[in-house]
């Protein structure tokens, strides 16, 4: 501890090589336990699934970004509106992101699902308009939820980059003439994004890690491929264990596309 | 109205002890897994910073998979994986195979789960304590364990308390997700009470509120022991 120089500054250790002896010894290890879960687990019913598990993973990556990518749309106003909004919008934002936050993921897609869906079949009116199609399935209610699960979550992160742009940037355009509009597409919205950045890696891994429960109301991901999977073959673990890894490596591939854009956008000292 | 009251009513015909009973079993659930959490988190992260590369590395391994997966997967592998590897040992012993119980497989999940991210909270917190107080612990005379236990550990707790609390809260709301392997915790059974009576969302509107009342009410608790470790602290808790 004592050669921790800058005390509340974290210091990383030194980054050490892949190629030290215990490391070596590890990867062995590992290469044995792999050895051994792919020689002695089943794993003949792959190439039959593995059409269907490229699909999953497809699907999953859509309701992934087409969530994030929405959801932070809504997010936006959501911070904006609890930083400078009139006071009622203010409160009704923070009262959404507070009943978002404070309660579980499953049970909103439940509500939604099953709650809304009931209501919305006792509806002629709806029963008889064009968008009834689409309500009659699931995945409207899956990408309902996991949209206002990011724009809560992600609203409060807003807030917070909306509120800690430092006051003389925005006074200094101000003195510049800038009406409010311009103020806020030229000065505001971009510093106020810039800061969130880093936090978007970590919201999208999470995101992420959320689309699984739309399998719990019939939405077709990775995770609903793997169920029947495991329904048809009566395997518990080689089915999940390779529903891990698949997750694993999608969160690995997107911390690394994140890391890229981060270093194409400089975020520090922001 | 009054066909709502009579749904949620705490006696027979109404469903809202059931209700409750769930509530309560999500909170031992919350309470026990996000107790072990921390104690696996607290031997995580001293072994991260004191404990040898071995060591260290697969606690990386730990904390990185259990990140890197999603929750409910976890939740699945370990409540099949925990559940057989108890009864293994017990067939081993030549003990016969005892069945565990959902709240014990429970606690267990989440508390796999929560140690990896207790882990990396109190990692930060240890290491935001300023060297020099420690450094004062050692020219006291003090040995390691005394000053971990007289300096480092109540001296973190304001760094780790923000990053604990919102632990906390994902606990409470990670107990949902053991509604898909069975276990009869406040979403399923709210789930099992809607299906029966056809009334969707007046239960799941029921235990939204029972969930954000135990959100609010946490949130009250914690602002008062945040106040209370904070107190000495400047203002912004930046001592250093």
């Amino acid at each position: 501890m004592s050669d921790t120089p800058n005390a509340g500054t974290y210091v990383a250790p030194k980054a050490r090589s892949l190629f030290e002896p215990h490391r070596l010894f590890l990867m062995a290890v590992a290469a044995a336990l792999l050895f051994c879960i792919a020689w002695f687990m089943r794993w003949d019913w792959l190439p039959r699934y593995q059409e269907r598990l490229i699909y999953g993973i497809g699907q999953t990556l859509l309701m992934l970004f087409s969530t994030a990518i929405i959801g932070f749309l809504f997010a936006v106003p959501l911070g904006l509106v609890q930083v400078t909004g009139p006071k009622p919008l203010a409160w009704a934002a923070r009262g959404f992101c507070t009943l978002i936050r404070g309660t579980p993921l499953l049970l909103q897609l439940w509500l939604l699902y099953y709650g809304l869906g009931s209501l919305f079949a006792q509806y002629p009116e709806i029963r008889s308009s064009f968008l009834w199609p689409y309500l009659r399935q699931a995945w409207p209610y899956g990408f309902a939820a996991l949209m206002i699960s990011f724009a809560a979550y992600e609203g409060e992160v807003m807030r917070g980059a909306f509120a800690g742009v430092p006051r003389g940037e925005l006074e200094a355009a101000r003195a510049y003439g800038m009406g409010r509009f311009t103020l806020f597409r030229r000065i505001w919205l971009p510093r106020a994004i810039h800061r969130a950045l880093p936090t978007l890696t970590g919201e999208t891994v999470l995101q992420l890690k959320s689309t699984p429960l739309v399998a719990t109301v019939t939405v077709v991901d990775v995770y609903a491929i793997i169920s029947r999977v495991r329904q048809e073959t009566f395997l518990t673990y080689e089915p999940l264990l390779l529903l891990a890894l698949i997750y694993l490596c999608l969160t690995g591939m997107l911390v690394y596309a994140f890391k890229l854009l981060e270093n194409r956008i400089p975020t520090r000292g922001v | 109205m009054d066909a709502t009251l009579k749904l949620l009513s705490l006696w027979s015909p109404g469903w809202g002890g059931v209700l409750l009973t769930g509530l309560l079993h999500s909170l031992q659930v919350a309470f026990g897994g996000y107790l072990l959490g921390l104690v696996i988190g607290t031997g995580g992260a001293a072994g991260k910073l004191w404990g040898g590369p071995i060591l260290r590395d697969l606690l990386e391994v730990y904390t990185t998979v259990v990140r890197g997966v999603p929750e409910l997967v976890l939740i699945l592998i370990l409540y099949y994986a925990g559940t057989d590897a108890v009864n293994q040992l017990t067939a081993l012993v030549g003990l016969p195979s005892i069945d565990i119980s959902g709240l014990a497989a429970g606690i267990f999940v989440i508390g796999v789960v929560q140690g990896a991210y207790s882990t990396e909270v109190l990692r930060g917190a240890i290491l935001s304590v300023p060297a020099g107080q420690l450094e004062a612990a050692r020219a006291y005379g003090m040995s390691p364990l005394l000053s971990l236990r007289r300096i480092t550990l109540p001296a973190m707790l304001p760094y780790a308390l923000p990053g604990l609390s919102n632990l906390w809260m994902i606990a409470t709301k990670d107990t949902a997700l053991l509604a898909v392997v069975g276990f009869a915790e406040l979403t399923l059974v709210t789930r099992q009470a809607a299906g029966t009576t056809k009334a969707y969302m007046t239960f799941f509107l029921a235990a939204g509120a029972l969930y954000l009342a135990v959100t609010l009410i946490s949130n009250l608790l914690i602002a008062l022991l945040e106040k209370r470790a904070r107190r000495g602290l400047t203002r912004q808790g930046d001592a250093s």
